[in-house]
């Protein structure tokens, strides 16, 4: 018997409005699934691609970059910055055969404790039925293990 | 070889419930660079600081992985500790155990093991961590206050008196916000105006408060201690230097008819004028949508009236740019738009009136006053109907918080109204009276026990007018919902209280965080109350949630004595994380190749160019520097640099990269 598959997601979160915001829905005692594994960052301005490469790389199933929903960047403009490389990297994340569906892209705010559960409760729902994403870490390591 | 300690907090039940602590410190005992790992059951705690106090001497950590709550929560604690055992508080990083993993997930193994991936991940960065040396910054000793209400002004004065300059700015003509507008104020009936004006007065007169009526913030930028703000001071058409306030412009303007703010509809006033008699500063405003010559290029009689010939028809708006060190916005709210009420008949209906209204018609300044007559017809109303939660704890209006005052102003104006018109009928509907403050119960028991006012526990249908009647169709609960039906003289509806127009721009202009409401968010529910998560920007009043005067005072005078602490030192320190350009020994310099896409990235102007040049002189290559007075530490400019030559200390591309590789 194999264990039922339980997906590994690593999430990329600004310190001032994800981060905060899932505070809060630790404040507020609202449960969620245990698959996902929050690294905090300064802003979402901060996130390089080579970080979700290197996530996919290491085995992670999915991915979630959340920060501050649009005008509301504690930085004014690295939420921005975010958005419009993920438009551009996107293209390229499918070429080097990442498969860009795993990734989610929201928005979280300090006061939206309940949005972060959902959100992980969805991806985490949505990265199970996907199934184990084995194909990128192959590539990646090749030749290196 | 690193050598770090790790410290498990149970925090009690909190984390010691959910998660296997002593199972967590026994896993992390295994993984390389960490040589002691404990668990405890308050880190937090003189013993369990000491505690990693100790560790830190006797087995020589480089480094400290405190799990326990959030980092937002008790980082300064363990940084401060770890400082005091003489380790640089940067090599200190905390897992957040509690709000990230305890509180939010079932007890059992799959938590613990989560519980252990985090503390990893934490080890595997402090491992990267390098000693940092905070910033030391200048702060300017000059306050801004954003509203003249009187949550602005009494933190004005607060911080006036405490030695500090300050700047007071109103969007409107004139200081004194709604609490101007109130007839009394309760639980003691006393006038709003009589208390209000001498604390108007006093903010224009002190030395060290600088009044801005009728202007707007316009831009910000900088950060705690050293804000550039940018203020629109909108063109009165009045020259303050040289009018006296003498008011015979007002009285002369031909154009009449518009509908006066102050008394919110119920008069109306000329396209000159001042708001309210003891407006401060008592000084004139053309209201340019309806000034005739600006309409229609014919006029100026003002111009013609004014003994000082202070009339100014080419004033511009002016922009002015302030340094200051500290902000308290206190910019108030607005009452629920009357729109939403086709049920009520509100604006079909003029004897169907908001809270607002009949505050201006029960004041002695008022339209009528202070004698109860009602607006259609002048009459005095014999019977008259007060719906309290009018669009409050209303999801289908939106806004399912409570506005907490109507049920006081409520009683209040019933009571008004009853002291004014003895032999009149005062009818109460309500869902719960809410009336938890000093002395505010009795003053409801007053209402209903003395003043004879009628409470119905039940909401109102409809509200429909006949033979000069409005029919109030409602309900009482506490009798099976028995249908009520009342023919009254007037309606008022204690309409929601929501947040000020505007808010949602004003806070993103300000980097401060809000409700979905568009209430200014503080830092922590219970102990930031004032504080906002932009440091150096503090709140008090209703901009931040439905707020009487009692706590609006409260909240001025503690977000006053932030700005105070603030300004009591010279210098403030600065988180170091910042970004910096990577240096390396000639020939290279550097790996930045000087393209300066960071440069355009960066939101604050940060990045600035050096000059490498060799000993003749000669220029070898121009690279980014980073100004670390600016730098605010988002990291934009590393995600950007294509030659990896700029990271940010305490968030490194080591570090992050570190993290995933653990998970």
């Amino acid at each position: 018997m194999t264990e039922p598959f339980e997906p590994k997601i690593t999430a990329f979160v600004c310190n001032w409005c994800t981060y905060a915001g899932a505070d809060l829905t630790g404040t507020s005692r609202i449960k969620y699934q245990s698959n996902v594994r929050v690294l905090r960052l300064p802003c979402t301005g901060r996130i390089d691609f080579m970080l979700l490469a290197k996530a996919f790389a290491r085995g992670a199933d999915g991915i979630i970059i959340s920060g501050c929903h649009p005008n509301d960047c504690h930085y004014t403009s690295g939420n921005y910055h975010a958005r419009r490389r993920w438009m551009i990297y996107r293209n390229l994340m499918d070429f080097m055969g990442i498969d860009t569906a795993r990734i989610t892209f929201s928005w979280v705010s300090a006061a939206e404790g309940a949005k972060w559960a959902e959100l992980v409760n969805e991806v985490t729902t949505g990265i199970r039925a996907m199934g184990p994403y084995t194909e990128y870490k192959q590539l990646a390591n090749a030749g290196v293990e | 070889m690193s050598r770090i300690g790790v410290f498990i907090c149970h925090c009690g039940e909190n984390i010691g419930g959910t998660v296997d602590c002593g199972k967590v410190a026994e896993v992390t005992r295994n993984v390389p660079g960490v040589v002691h790992s404990v668990d405890y059951k308050y880190m937090c705690s003189d013993p369990g600081q000491n505690m990693i106090k100790e560790a830190i001497r006797e087995h020589r950590l480089t480094g400290v992985v405190v799990a326990a709550c959030s980092p937002r929560m008790h980082e300064p604690t363990f940084r401060n500790a770890v400082a005091e055992a003489g380790l640089n508080p940067y090599l200190c990083e905390m897992a957040n155990l509690r709000e990230h993993c305890s509180w939010v997930h079932e007890k059992g193994d799959v938590t613990t093991e989560k519980a252990a991936d985090l503390v990893r991940v934490m080890v595997e960065k402090v491992k990267r961590n390098h000693p940092l040396q905070p910033i030391q910054v200048p702060v300017t000793k000059k306050a801004l206050v954003l509203g003249g209400g009187i949550a602005g002004i009494q933190a004005a004065l607060d911080i006036a008196n405490a030695g500090h300059q300050v700047v007071l700015v109103e969007k409107s003509p004139s200081i004194g916000g709604h609490m101007s507008q109130l007839s009394e104020t309760f639980p003691t009936l006393d006038c709003s105006q009589c208390i209000l004006t001498p604390r108007m007065v006093e903010a224009a007169r002190h030395p060290n408060i600088t009044l801005m009526t009728y202007s707007e913030l316009e831009s910000l930028s900088g950060f705690i201690g050293n804000f550039k703000a940018t203020i629109r001071r909108k063109a009165r058409q009045v020259d303050e230097k040289l009018c006296t306030g003498c008011g015979l412009c007002t009285t002369k303007c031909p154009n009449k008819k518009i509908p006066d703010e102050f008394n919110e509809g119920l008069s109306t006033r000329g396209a000159i004028y001042v708001p309210f008699p003891q407006a401060v500063p008592n000084k004139p405003v053309i209201d340019k949508l309806n000034c005739t010559f600006f309409k229609t290029g014919k006029c100026k009689v003002c111009e013609k009236m004014c003994p000082t010939k202070a009339i100014r028809f080419d004033q511009q708006d002016e922009l002015v740019t302030l340094d200051v060190g500290a902000i308290v916005l206190a910019t108030g709210f607005k009452l629920m738009a009357t729109d939403k009420f086709p049920e009520y008949g509100y604006g079909k209906y003029k004897d169907v009136l908001d809270g607002m209204q009949f505050e201006r018609l029960a004041s002695a300044s008022g339209p009528t006053a202070g004698a109860m007559k009602r607006p259609s017809d002048g009459r005095e109303p014999e019977t008259v109907v007060f719906v309290s939660c009018s669009g409050s704890r209303d999801r289908a209006k939106g806004v399912p918080y409570c506005s907490k005052v109507c049920c006081m102003y409520t009683a209040k104006h019933a009571m008004l109204y009853k002291h004014k018109m003895h032999h009149g009928k005062a009818y109460v509907f309500y869902m719960d009276i809410r009336s938890s403050g000093k002395d505010y119960d009795e003053f409801v028991r007053r209402a209903i026990e003395e003043d004879d006012v009628s409470y119905i526990r039940g909401r109102v249908s409809r509200i429909y007018e006949e033979d000069g009647k409005l029919v109030v169709m409602g309900a009482d609960t506490l009798q099976n919902g028995r249908p009520v039906e009342i023919r009254a003289d007037m309606v008022v509806l204690a309409t929601a209280v929501q947040a000020q127009d505007g808010s949602e721009q004003l806070a993103q202009k300000l980097h401060v965080s809000y409700d979905p409401y568009k209430f200014f968010a503080e830092a922590h529910p219970k102990l930031k109350p004032v504080e906002t998560n932009t440091a150096g920007i503090f709140l008090a009043g209703a901009c931040q949630a439905p707020r009487d005067i009692p706590e609006t005072v409260a909240q001025a005078s503690g977000a006053a004595a932030k700005v105070a602490a603030l300004f009591s030192k010279d210098e403030l320190t600065r988180e170091p994380q910042i970004a910096v350009v990577n240096r390396l020994p000639a020939p290279t310099f550097s790996y930045c190749v000087g393209c300066f896409l960071c440069q355009s990235a960066c939101p604050y102007q940060a990045i600035e160019q050096e000059e490498i040049k060799g000993r003749d002189g000669s220029l070898i290559k121009t690279i980014a520097k980073v100004n670390p007075g600016l730098c605010q530490g988002c990291g934009t400019c590393v995600a950007t640099c294509r030659t990896k030559a700029i990271d940010i200390q305490g968030f490194s591309n080591e570090q992050i990269f570190a993290e995933i590789m653990t998970l």
